[in-house]
């Protein structure tokens, strides 16, 4: 378990951990927590060439509430997005779902950037962002852009960010006070990847329902927003049949493949108990 | 590529180095510096054995590299007592409720548990377990893992209340 040897970079500044991207092109990768990455160079399946730590570059831990958005620099640990009071009071499905996360030790080096930028559709933070709506920062050696959740991942591990593009913030909407909200997660054991997993988040004015947001991890090569199902809850009372009606359309967009997490279709009943389990709670909290 | 010199606190010593970045973290603790205390126990980052504190939280030693630890303070097995430089209250507890069986897993037990309490001085029994989910034992001695770092909990906690 030796990785390939590296040469180690920790600017701290962003620009210059981009100019080093530019400069060594694709024999470089950032590592932030490492939690993926240093797994994948202990087996040799990643052997950069150059490693850019992003650790020392203290805009990129900065995290807060601005103008109707919750902003997450990409390089905040999922164990600080667990205790930050005022984030999971604004956004408590994040917290739900970063404490279903892999374990403490992970959850303490592991960050949100991390978890979202490599398009890995076993994690959970991918799915999560597109039911946010989330924005990505990206920042590269010819400037900035933005690229929303629901863009951003093509297939697995294969995302629109190029080779020499950071991603460097997580803009969430910040829901609407009263919202409901749930992750739901079926795995085998801690620290194992979803079997599958469901996400919603959706509001209601007297009692109808008035948005609604599904989106599902590791139900197909990259993480999949359901929006028709999320269009069939609009205008119900979020009564079971409704419910069982967006979970049914929910689970006919996914594409599970079998695994040692087990055949096709028990992944898929797995993906309805979890998005009929989310979608009762998130409606039971709505106000 | 060359060597990189890397400054770290461990167990309350100053140490400089020279280490290649790509060494592991555990590597580096137990073959250069020979504190053999955090364990390697399946190398992948799931078992825990290699669990230290690093700047005041726990990781797992094997799933991070040395130069990433530069400038770090790291806390071992090895630098955990009690006052007076005895056992720690949570080494005394496992003896006493047989938390450790083969002890392969005690070593990241114990460090792990050690920052739970400083986290969470007073859990339930969820929250140790939930606590301690990143750290496995093969002899699945959970309950009296579980039970020790209860008890050693209920001590410290008695122990802060007397000298109140």
């Amino acid at each position: 378990m030796i990785p390939a040897k590296f040469e180690y970079h920790r600017p701290d500044t962003l620009s210059e951990a981009v100019a080093l991207l530019a400069h060594h092109g694709d024999d470089a990768r950032v590592i932030a927590g490492g939690q993926s990455l240093t797994p994948m160079m202990k087996l040799r399946l990643a052997a950069p060439g150059h490693l850019v730590d992003l650790q020392a570059i203290a805009e990129l831990r900065a995290r807060g509430s601005v103008a109707g958005f919750v902003k997450i620099g990409a390089t905040c640990r999922q164990a600080e997005l667990i205790t930050d009071e005022s984030i999971s009071r604004l956004c408590p499905l994040l917290r739900e779902a970063a404490l279903q996360i892999a374990d403490p030790q992970v959850r303490n080096m592991g960050t949100i950037g991390g978890n979202v930028a490599n398009g890995d559709p076993g994690n959970d933070m991918p799915g999560l962002m597109q039911c946010l709506n989330a924005v990505f920062a990206l920042q590269g050696p010819k400037g900035g852009r933005e690229v929303a959740a629901r863009d951003y991942y093509e297939a697995a591990y294969v995302t629109s960010a190029a080779d020499d593009e950071i991603l460097t913030l997580i803009k969430i909407p910040t829901p609407p006070i009263g919202h409901g909200w749930a992750y739901e997660k079926q795995k085998r054991k801690i620290g194992d990847y979803a079997t599958a997993a469901a996400a919603v988040l959706l509001t209601k004015t007297n009692g109808v329902c008035d948005s609604a947001s599904i989106a599902m991890t590791n139900l197909g090569e990259t993480p999949l927003f359901a929006e028709e199902a999320g269009k069939l809850l609009v205008g119900s009372t979020l009564d079971e049949a409704a419910l069982k009606a967006a979970a049914k359309a929910a689970v006919a967009i996914t594409e599970p493949a079998e695994d040692g997490r087990g055949p096709v279709e028990f992944k898929r009943a797995v993906a309805e108990v979890m998005l009929l389990r989310a979608l009762k709670r998130a409606a039971g909290r709505a106000q | 590529m060359a060597k990189a010199h890397v400054k770290m606190t461990v167990n309350g010593r100053e140490i400089e180095a020279l280490a290649e970045p790509r060494t592991l973290l555990i590597h580096f603790l137990r073959e250069q510096l020979e504190l053999t205390g955090p364990h390697i126990g399946c190398e992948t980052g799931h078992c825990g054995a290699c669990t230290v504190d690093l700047d005041g939280r726990s990781v797992k030693s094997c799933n991070m590299f040395v130069a990433q630890a530069d400038g770090a303070n790291v806390t071992t097995i090895e630098g955990i007592q009690g006052e007076g430089g005895g056992m720690h209250v949570l080494q005394e507890m496992f003896r006493e409720h047989h938390g450790l069986q083969c002890g392969y897993c005690t070593p990241g037990m114990i460090t792990r548990a050690y920052r739970l309490l400083q986290e969470t001085p007073d859990p339930t029994e969820e929250e140790v377990r939930f606590g301690l989910a990143g750290n496995l034992c093969r002899c699945t001695g959970y309950q009296n893992i579980v039970k020790a770092v209860l008890a050693a909990a209920a001590q410290m906690n008695a122990s802060k209340e007397a000298a109140e």
